[in-house]
């Protein structure tokens, strides 16, 4: 190995494999902006010491007015990523594989895994995770927008839907926690999103067949 | 009120029928709260429909609108017959000993002397038999059979409970509990006070109804004592002050009579007014008739009603017939009117059939109206689409309009129920124009005098003679016109008894109507006011709230007439000897010298119990009359007739359509409908929410009940397709009008004579003018037709159809 | 909605703060309404609206003498008519009941504010809006077990009855219980309301009231409005008023566990993060993983890489 390091450096460096779009990445960016926004206003109006968020926003009633607006702008760009990435997603033999092994992921021993396509089981369960949270975040959202759907449903079924809101605001987050540390944990992975591209390493790393697939591609031209 | 608002709590058992205090009087009805809450007492409620009082009543019976003579007259059967009577004071309080004169008698539902043609009694054989001196033969032990007690037995003994099941459709049963319940008070230490107001006075027999009740309170002993009484719950505030004023077309302030044509001079006049008394020894206060009425005349003309022009006599005016507002407005719609002074009220929106009205006043000539609100008659000529559907261009009526001070913008008293004067002082000026009546009728008398002064004219005397001795003569003070009520000595007033005792000196004002004079010698324009502003000061405007007792009589807050006197024949509430009946309720009564008590006796203070000097010292016999003589016009005992419009013939005689003695003018007896195209029962009422039509002009009265409606019973409903909250077509004979449909359960359909007869509800509160949404009112309906006595419309009962409709289009 | 002094609050909304106890807590206060005594005559309605200058619209008439229709921001009480034929005695009656704010002891309302002092307990039971705090959210709707905060459509914030805290802090009684005709409308200390029910149970029973009773709700912890009631075994026929009124399970869910499980699993979700991080380390792209796919690319290339121009 070490006869490599010393051979090829050059080349190394220089090589790199598109991953996203422009307006992927545009797309991608104003959803995590509005998870963001809506987590901070979401959680002060959830928790009596996160209250003091809500002057990020200038004052509770301006952040009770934000919040759902911030939201119907976050559903509407997931939707569009959603369209974009849902085939990616979908599951396979490879997913399973994966998350039987799940400690070597864990370890970041990514060698005794099998080869991945675009995204791993991890992503495809944020991807799904997100996307079925979003729909319950929408609805009991909705439900509970008293300024525009007071009186939609009996107070029982409002009272639910505040409790659902929260807890699928609560999954939210902890999977879009998930989602960022993996993105800092596996290094070079932000610049797909920052800049488009990945190295080639990267992708031979963690999304090998991907890369096949993407070489092959080009091949073909 | 025989008897005061804060008196109620002392009673053990309240009868609401005839009225609904709760609702219409809710202030007054704490007292029955209380009476309940404190006392224990017992609440009945008899009424057509299950109202707002119902609902804290311990007991409901339902009746049909104008059945109530039926029912009081089961009641007072159910008394005789079961001998719940206070036989003691029936016998030493009231006429039933008394005998009564051969000829009189009953049947078919009609009295003796009855001419059909005239629709009048002749009425000389509804009288006592006169002994040798001129007094009433009388049987103490009340069983000669023409004596008033076995006349009244006999009389009642028609309205057995199947009777009044049968004509009233109250079920037997429940029928029977309210006279269980009523006959409980016959116990001389058990009382029942009965509060009416409306619902008996509107009827065709509307006095017959309340001396139903009367004659019920006088066999039970309840007149004169503590929790008793008749207690007639005032429409408006100061309505009892406009009764003891006079301003009635026929009377005279103080309960005294406009002369009649036929009596062209004094002596004739006075020559009916003699007031002997009819049992040795009675009392007979109207004796002095005379000085009340020459008091009221020097009151009026001052120097120029002398003995030698017979106190300016001439100067009254002489009626022909009593000009009510039923005949006024039939006038007008004979074109005999000219013009029209309406202060104070809106027929357009409450007088009987209000097509007639409308047609009336498009007649005058012209129209003045005096008010604070904008009343829909100032508007009459004005098109409201459906809500006032008149051609604007057809009406040539002049109208003018004067805006008014409200009762918080000026000071004055007003007198409450319980005949009580409370003086009131001006919270805030009127707004804009609006001037006080009596700046506009002094401005308009000081006219009037220039003109005739200046022009003469037919008959300028009684105008250029007014006394007018105000210091401001184009608008009296309130003080003024009070000092004036209560009277004054124009010369040195001097004691009967000693003659050299001044008891008023002249200009000062009297204390009492006993120093009143008939030698032109003291001035008093409502003698029963004497007493309300003397020397002492402004009596109304007391507030002291010393309640010796407990009494809830209160003698020292504002004061009330006669003499400060809070319940009338309280002499009453003692037996013969001058015992309380009820120690723990004692009212007045004999200390071994004189009258004493917590109330102004009513009676001579000095006066032995063994001189057996009656109680009601008024009536020349002594005693309360349950044989009223020819005192009313349509009978000396109360007897059940059907309203002018019944969806059932009357069960005694079905020949006789409503009061066989009320007037009914041709037309209206025309414009009567039958129940085979009308078949259900409409009745008016109020509501808690609005005060007649002025709170709806008033944003907060209008928020709580926008919208006019009529109610009816969840069968009626059924049958007719009617939805909760939908529209309604209702009409009448004269009218149709457009609702919301209230749907309850609290009007059920009643079991009259065999068949279902169902009731309309009809509240009346509305307008073309206002905060409220516009509305009609139930005299679109009503029928043109009065007491018998006293000519209330009968707004009561009358007959209706309805359908389901469309929303009304609006102009 | 006036604000007491702060001593005065025993509790406050969206607060974690101790409330001040220095203060000797003094008595608590009632509005007892009796029902038995009521003549639905709205003067309590008119008196609400007079009081504190509100302004209802006018309506229509829907088949029925409840006007407005439904509490309101404007209007904070209201009466509602319930018609009931008995089924033990087939007797007919017209139940009325003045609605408003009961002012638990435990309020929902309070409970689910996430405004900080937007909704106060005051020491003598008086739960309170406080107006400049409230952001209109519409979470005491779903707290309160009576159904009574409105939300305004112009402003929007949260209204219902004060218990006239204004006139009660300069010691009045509530405008409604002064305009009350019949005293249907008492207040005073809750004691001596209990008191006063209880002699008015003793009343109701003996007119055939068997099951009269005080309905002060424990589930709730007890009202400071509390009604005479005399069928207080069926309260649902007052209008819907309910029997056992608590604190919605949802409502105490999302307000309570939801809240410790969030944070809880947020912070577990961060630390635990850092801490794989610590342990692990990066997961590090290798020269190797590059060269791979470098040689991947020349092969499917099918030349010789020129590293300078090579991009896929």
């Amino acid at each position: 190995m070490a006869i490599e390091i010393e051979r090829r450096p050059l080349i190394v460096e220089r090589t790199e494999v598109k991953r996203y779009s422009a307006s992927a990445r545009v797309n991608h960016w104003i959803t995590a902006i509005c998870f963001v926004l809506l987590t901070l206003s979401g959680l002060a109006l959830f928790h009596p010491s996160l209250f003091f968020l809500t002057d990020l926003f200038g004052g509770g009633a301006n952040t009770r007015a934000f919040h759902p607006w911030i939201g119907v702008v976050l559903v509407a760009s997931f939707s569009v990523l959603f369209v974009r990435f849902w085939r990616l997603n979908l599951w396979n033999r490879d997913d399973t594989r994966w998350m039987t092994q799940i400690g070597d992921v864990v370890k970041g021993e990514e060698e005794h895994l099998p080869e991945l396509g675009k995204y791993n089981a991890g992503q495809k369960m944020v991807f799904w995770g997100t996307s079925l949270l979003l729909i319950v975040l929408l609805a009991s959202g909705l439900v509970i927008w008293d300024q525009y759907f007071h009186g939609l449903v009996s107070i029982n079924v409002n009272r639910l839907a505040a409790l659902t809101h929260s807890l699928a605001a609560i999954g939210a987050i902890l999977i879009i926690i998930v989602h960022i540390y993996a993105g800092i944990w596996v290094k070079g992975t932000v610049r797909a999103m920052t800049q488009g591209r990945v190295t080639g390493g990267w992708a031979w790393r963690h999304h090998r067949k991907w890369l096949r697939s993407e070489v092959k591609d080009e091949g073909d031209h | 009120m025989t008897n005061a608002w804060g008196d109620i709590k002392h009673a053990d058992l309240v009868v609401v029928m005839g009225g609904n205090a709760a609702e219409a009087h809710p202030c007054g009805f704490k007292w029955v709260v209380e009476a309940k809450a404190h006392r224990g007492a017992k609440l009945i409620v008899v009424d057509p429909r299950f109202t707002r009082t119902a609902s804290v009543a311990d007991f409901y019976c339902p009746i049909r609108p104008g059945s109530d003579i039926a029912f009081l007259g089961g009641v007072i059967n159910y008394l005789l017959s079961n001998d719940k009577i206070q036989k003691d004071y029936v016998k030493a309080y009231t006429n039933a000993t008394f005998l009564v004169k051969p000829e009189f008698g009953w049947s078919e539902g009609l009295f003796t002397g009855y001419n059909e043609e005239k629709r009048d009694y002749d009425r000389s054989s509804w009288d006592y038999q006169m002994d040798e001196q001129g007094f009433a033969r009388v049987d103490e032990t009340m069983t000669d059979p023409r004596s008033v007690f076995q006349l009244m037995k006999q009389h009642f003994a028609i309205y057995t409970p199947e009777l009044v099941e049968r004509v009233c459709g109250s079920p037997r049963d429940k029928f029977l509990k309210v006279c269980e319940m009523i006959s409980e008070c016959s116990s001389p230490t058990k009382t029942m006070t009965s509060m009416y107001a409306l619902g008996w006075t509107q009827h065709s027999k509307g006095a017959q109804n309340i001396r139903g009740m009367a004659m019920v309170q006088l066999l039970l002993g309840n007149i004169g004592v503590r929790g008793g009484g008749m207690n007639a719950l005032r429409g408006h505030s100061n309505i009892q002050g406009l009764t003891d004023l006079g301003l009635l077309s026929n009377m005279l302030p103080g309960y005294l009579n406009l002369p009649t044509e036929k009596e062209k001079d004094f002596g004739t006049y006075m020559s009916t007014r003699g007031f002997k008394p009819l049992r040795p020894g009675q009392t007979s206060f109207w004796q002095n008739y005379k000085k009340f009425f020459v008091s009221f005349q020097k009151s009026m003309w001052g120097d120029r009603a002398t003995a030698e022009n017979d106190w300016a006599y001439d100067w009254l005016p002489k009626l022909d017939v009593t000009y009510d507002v039923l005949r006024t407005f039939e006038l007008m719609n004979q074109g005999k009117v000219t013009g029209y002074f309406c202060q104070g009220f809106n027929p357009l929106m409450t007088f009987p059939n209000r097509g007639k009205i409308t047609a009336g006043l498009a007649k005058l000539k012209w129209l003045v109206t005096m008010d604070p609100l904008d009343t829909e008659t100032s508007r009459f000529w004005e098109n409201h689409g459906e809500f006032n559907d008149v051609k604007t261009a057809d009406i040539q009526t002049e109208v003018f309009q004067l805006p008014t001070s409200c009762f918080a913008e000026d000071e004055g008293s007003i007198v409450n129920s319980g005949r009580w004067l409370q003086w009131h002082n001006a919270a805030v000026s009127p707004p804009a124009e609006a001037r006080s009546d009596v700046f506009i009728m002094a401005g308009l008398h000081l006219r009037l005098k220039e003109l005739y002064l200046k022009e003469g004219g037919a008959f300028p005397d009684p105008i250029v003679n007014l006394r007018w001795p105000y210091a401001q003569p184009e608008e009296p003070s309130a003080e003024e016109l009070a000092k004036e009520m209560n009277g004054q000595a124009l010369s040195d007033v001097f004691d009967p008894t000693d003659p050299t005792k001044v008891l008023v000196q002249k200009g000062k004002q009297v204390d009492t109507f006993a120093q009143l004079r008939d030698d032109g010698s003291t001035a008093s324009f409502c003698w029963i006011y004497a007493g309300c502003f003397t020397e002492a000061g402004n009596q109304t405007s007391r507030r002291d709230t010393y309640d010796p007792g407990d009494t809830g009589l209160a003698p020292r807050w504002a004061w009330a007439w006669p003499v400060n006197r809070r319940i009338l024949y309280n002499r009453a509430s003692s037996d013969v000897s001058g015992k309380p009946w009820d120690e723990s309720r004692k009212l007045v009564w004999w200390s071994g010298e004189r009258w004493t008590g917590y109330d102004v006796p009513d009676y001579g203070p000095t006066v032995k119990p063994e001189q057996a000097v009656g109680p009601f010292i008024m009536n020349p016999e002594g005693v309360a009359r349950l044989f009223t003589r020819g005192m009313m016009r349509d009978g000396p005992f109360p007897s059940h007739y059907e309203p002018f419009e019944s969806p059932v013939a009357n069960v005694i005689n079905p020949k006789i359509r409503g009061n066989p003695a009320a007037r009914i003018f041709k037309a209206d007896l025309e414009a009567l409908g039958s129940p085979d195209q009308f078949p259900y029962v409409g009745t008016s009422y109020r509501l808690t929410e609005h005060f007649h039509q002025w709170t709806k002009h008033v944003w907060v009265n209008a928020a709580l009940q926008p919208e006019f409606f009529v109610e009816i019973s969840e069968e009626l409903a059924k049958e007719k397709g009617i939805e909760k909250g939908g529209w309604v077509r209702v009409w009448s004979n004269r009218g149709s009008l457009k609702a919301k449909a209230v749907v309850t359960k609290r009007i059920k359909p009643l079991m009259v004579d065999g068949r279902p007869v169902h009731v309309v509800g009809i509240p009346q509160h509305w307008g073309f003018i206002g905060k409220t949404k516009k509305g009609h009112n139930p005299n679109s309906l009503t029928p043109f037709v009065g007491d018998a006595n006293i000519e209330t419309p009968e707004y009561k009962a009358f007959l209706v159809n309805i359908e389901p409709t469309s929303a009304p289009a609006v102009a | 909605m006036a604000s007491y002094q702060s001593l005065d609050i025993k509790r406050r909304s969206a607060s974690t703060s101790t409330p001040p106890t220095v203060r000797s807590t003094g008595l608590e206060v009632a509005k007892l309404i009796d029902v038995s005594k009521c003549i639905g005559c709205k003067a309590c309605q008119s008196a609400c609206l007079e009081w504190n200058n509100l302004k209802e619209e006018v309506g229509v008439n829907t088949g029925v003498y409840d006007n407005p229709h439904d509490l309101t921001p404007n209007s904070w009480t209201l009466m509602r008519f319930s018609e009931w034929d008995n089924p033990d005695n087939g007797n007919f009656e017209w139940l009325i009941r003045k609605d408003g704010c009961m002012h638990c002891a435990d309020p929902g309302c309070l409970k689910a504010c996430p405004s900080p002092g937007a909704i106060v307990q005051y020491t003598n039971g008086i739960v309170d809006f406080v107006s400049e705090n409230c952001i209109g959210c519409a979470y005491c709707v779903k707290g309160c077990p009576f159904n009574i905060p409105r939300i305004s459509q112009v402003d929007r914030k949260a209204y219902k009855c004060t218990l006239c805290s204004d006139r009660v802090s300069v010691g009045m009684g509530p405008a409604c219980a002064k305009a009350c005709p019949t005293a249907a409308i008492m207040f005073g200390t809750k004691e001596d309301m209990k008191d006063q029910a209880a002699q008015r149970i003793v009343d109701l029973k003996s007119r055939g009231f068997a099951n009269a009773g005080l309905y002060d709700p424990q589930g709730v912890g007890g009202t400071h409005v509390m009604y005479v009631l005399h069928h207080l075994d069926k309260p649902e026929i007052y209008a819907g008023l309910p029997k056992d009124p608590q604190i919605s399970p949802l409502v105490s869910a999302w307000k309570g566990g939801a809240k410790l499980l969030a944070l809880g699993a947020i912070a577990f979700a961060a630390v635990g993060a850092f801490f794989h991080h610590t342990i692990v380390g990066p997961n590090r792209v290798t020269d190797t993983d590059e060269a791979n796919a470098a040689d991947l690319a020349e092969e499917a290339n099918g030349a010789e890489p020129t590293p300078e121009t090579r991009t896929l």
